[in-house]
């Protein structure tokens, strides 16, 4: 408890402390303000161009602003609110001409209190046709846009994970289609499985939905990508095997300073489940700062030629993906069965009560199985970076409500369960996109989720329990 | 260091818009989590559905705006049912996931390519809400006084909103005081009870997350009137941990707790966000660029639930008793 305290503590000074502090010295005060930079279609700036802000629904004017040699603008701002911008389209050069039908004025921007907002005017070479007026150019938020769940870079949650599909997909007839999509099902769901198998036992022995599970992907994934990047640039194999032991400690180190003390005080299943929330909050955004929130691949097994079997083809990296999965899934599945760890785990998960009184030592089980847990989390992490060919900020916070999915179709506790529960999520998700589009494919999976709820709460393998 | 404009901003934070609806949304989660102890995490549906029936009704079919807010809440009155008829019967643990994957879902669709003559896809609507601003009865310019001045557009979203607000509290002290509040308690305390004397539990249950859910509808009515625009990816899951970070941080199960909880959690957010502006853009601190802003303000929210939730779980004004119910 004085330990978790402590790092609150040492974590809530580093917040506030550290600015106030440095706030000490004497600075400029830096008002609001719209500002951007208009970018020509060749990428070139856009120089001479006139902007005016105006108060919203055409109030009166606030300030102006010309585009200068790099195309870059600024227009302070006195007061935070919701302004209009609106680009003069007869000061730009005759070679270029804005996307959009009606794209010179963009309405109802809001400016927070100190925020220097970037607002994008898309332009495209003169003589182009113009886009139609419905589809208005997205405002760039910056890092504070109207809602605060806007506020997090989101290029598209959905659709990110097999984005070489399509192009598999093309010139086949439908089954053929599907023999394609159950192979990259198999991809998906080995990954959902493998990140999924942790949060399914962390569960049947401790109760604990641990929304958190997810950045124990993402800190897998970026640990790797880290490692192999300059400037140590260690082959992608040598930083996989330490991204997993990473993983395993930070894993680890959550169970023994968070999750343990609050069991001992008796907390209940409630507020440990929103002290989850609250935790995959702080990581997942440390995890931004430190990393950014652009896409990136690693820098080995990029581009592939893809083997081809019959009318299925897989790129050699994610071929040895699936192996490799396949064999660590079979691995913890005669761990679970054989060992004498994987046997008390069990019995833990069935009875905590009796387990103990028979003389297991439940906090050290549950440890293992939190570092296991942990480690196959971050594998999967590389696993999805390598096989998404991206590494990002919220891939496991992405993935997270998939293996939620997987687990309670499965059955919530058991490690079998979880695994055969994934692989019906992917193959959902992937054959969903034979019929529907491929920006809907987690929506399926996770629709099937909720009919799986309706029909048998208990899940596939989940024994007959009350749920409701 | 600009301190009076620090404060200035972080005031103007607690008592704007923002917050109003925020206020909003929470007292409806409040019914849901607070008094009936359900876990609903899929707040951020309801006012997903309630925003978007306000910029579809007016944008695509050219109803007016009072219209539009009526389809939201009704939307979200029957989104509640769809939710609640498979979910409310589940346990505590299992409602949470399943509400939180029904505002994914929700999410998804509303930013297809197949919505997209509907919703606008990606990019969403704008600007349906100007016969709203059409009637502001207040002069053009600057009202308030000191550092905490609003312009007239925002003064009139505020009345609006806050006026909204304290309606919700209202009735919602009139309906907890009647004998159907009580009946919410004992579902909270000890659903087998509640039975046992002949209360039909579910019944309840999809009362309460009806009557949460319009409130919600009608926060996120009210977010797409002050934005005048819409998109699906303003509303992810974590506008509805912003909520629970609220009610628990004001008084589950108090009239005011979400209420004081708002204007508190706005005036720390906005307080946060202007110093950290003001000191990245001095160049006082290096190790955050002014890009991040946004990123360590999520992750106080995150700290703020877990200290609370381990120091704290009954918030500034709740009672611990009422914060003891668990997954049962």
């Amino acid at each position: 408890m004085r330990a978790l305290r402590a790092a609150l503590v040492a974590t809530l000074a580093l917040l506030f402390l550290v600015p106030a502090g440095a706030a000490l010295a004497q600075s400029p005060d830096a008002a609001q303000g719209l500002r951007g930079v208009l970018k020509g279609p060749g990428g070139a700036g856009v120089a001479g161009v006139s902007i005016s802000v105006t108060e919203v629904d055409g109030g009166s004017e606030i300030g102006t602003a010309t585009s200068d040699g790099e195309g870059a603008w600024q227009v302070p701002l006195d007061d935070p609110g919701i302004y209009d911008v609106v680009l003069d389209s007869a000061t730009l050069p005759a070679d270029v001409q804005l996307r959009n039908v009606g794209g010179e004025r963009l309405g109802g921007v809001e400016v927070r209190a100190g925020q220097q907002r970037t607002v994008i005017f898309p332009f495209i070479p003169a003589g182009q046709d113009q886009q139609a007026a419905a589809t208005p150019p997205p405002v760039s938020g910056g890092t504070a846009s109207p809602a605060p769940g806007g506020a997090t870079p989101d290029a598209g949650t959905a659709g990110d994970a097999p984005a070489a599909l399509p192009a598999n997909l093309a010139g086949k007839s439908k089954w053929e289609q599907a023999l394609q999509l159950l192979v990259e099902s198999l991809k998906f769901g080995a990954i959902i499985a493998m990140t999924a198998v942790g949060l399914s036992l962390v569960f049947g022995t401790t109760r604990l939905i641990n929304f958190a599970h997810g950045e124990l992907v993402t800190i897998g994934a970026i640990a790797a990508f880290f490692l192999s990047s300059s400037p140590g640039n260690w082959p992608l194999i040598l930083a996989t095997v330490v991204a997993i032991g990473i993983g395993a400690l930070a894993a680890g180190s959550m169970e023994v300073g968070l999750w343990k003390p609050l069991r001992k005080r008796g907390t209940g299943l409630i507020q440990m489940f929103i002290v989850s929330i609250g935790l995959s909050l702080l990581l997942r955004h440390i995890i931004l700062i430190l990393f950014g929130s652009r896409r990136r691949p690693y820098n080995e097994y990029t581009v592939q030629t893809p083997l081809t079997f019959g009318p299925v083809s897989i790129a050699p990296r994610d071929l040895i993906v699936v192996v490799l999965s396949a064999i660590v899934l079979v691995g913890v599945a005669l761990l679970l069965l054989k060992t004498r760890i994987g046997k008390a785990a069990r019995a833990v998960a069935d009875n905590r009560d009796l387990a103990e009184s028979s003389g297991i030592d439940v906090d050290r089980v549950v440890l293992v199985i939190w570092v296991i847990g942990g480690g196959l989390a971050a594998l999967g992490g590389v696993f999805y970076g390598l096989t998404a060919q991206a590494v990002h900020w919220d891939m496991g916070f992405t993935l997270l409500l998939l293996m939620f999915a997987g687990v309670i179709l499965g059955g919530l506790g058991s490690a079998f369960g979880a695994m055969l529960g994934s692989f019906v999520v992917a193959l959902v998700a992937q054959m969903s996109t034979l019929w529907f589009p491929i920006d809907l494919q987690f929506a399926w999976a996770l629709l099937a989720l909720i009919l799986v709820l309706l029909v048998r709460p208990q899940g596939i393998l989940g024994r007959a329990e009350r749920a409701g | 260091m600009n301190w009076a404009g620090i404060f200035g901003d972080a005031v103007r934070g607690m008592f704007g818009s923002e917050a109003a609806i925020y206020a909003l949304a929470a007292i409806g989660l409040n019914i849901q989590f607070g008094y009936t102890g359900l876990l609903n995490f899929g707040q951020v549906a309801f006012m997903l559905v309630g925003a978007y029936g306000v910029a579809i009704s007016v944008s695509t079919f050219g109803l007016s705006l009072w219209v539009g807010v009526l389809v939201g809440i009704l939307c979200a009155v029957v989104l509640a049912l769809i939710l609640g008829i498979p979910t409310l019967r589940l346990r505590g643990d299992y409602l949470a996931i399943a509400t939180i994957a029904a505002g994914e879902i929700l999410r998804y669709f509303y930013r297809s390519s197949y919505a997209e003559p509907l919703t606008g896809g990606v990019y969403g609507l704008r600007q349906f809400a100007n016969c709203f601003y059409a009637v502001n009865p207040y002069p053009p310019g600057r009202h308030g006084f000191g550092w905490a001045t609003f312009d007239a557009r925002s003064l009139w979203v505020m009345t609006v909103t806050w006026g909204l607000v304290a309606l919700a509290a209202l009735a919602l002290t009139l309906l907890m005081r009647s004998p159907w509040g009580r009946v919410l308690r004992a579902v909270r305390e000890d659903e087998l009870a509640a039975r046992s004397v002949g209360k039909n539990v579910y019944f309840y249950k999809m009362q309460s997350l009806v009557l949460g859910g319009a409130l919600g509808a009608l926060a996120g009515a009210m977010l797409a009137i002050y934005i005048q625009s819409v998109s699906p990816d303003s509303f992810m899951p974590v506008v509805t941990f912003y909520l629970y970070a609220i009610v628990i941080l004001g008084g589950a199960a108090r009239i005011m707790g979400p209420i004081l909880g708002s204007i508190v959690f706005w005036f720390l957010l906005t307080f946060l966000d202007s110093l950290l502006r003001q000191a990245t853009s001095s160049g006082l601190i290096t190790f955050i660029g002014g890009g991040d802003v946004g990123a360590v303000r999520f992750a106080f929210v995150g700290l703020l639930l877990i200290a609370l939730m381990v120091w704290r779980p009954a918030g500034l004004i709740g009672n611990r008793e009422e914060m003891r119910f668990d997954v049962k």
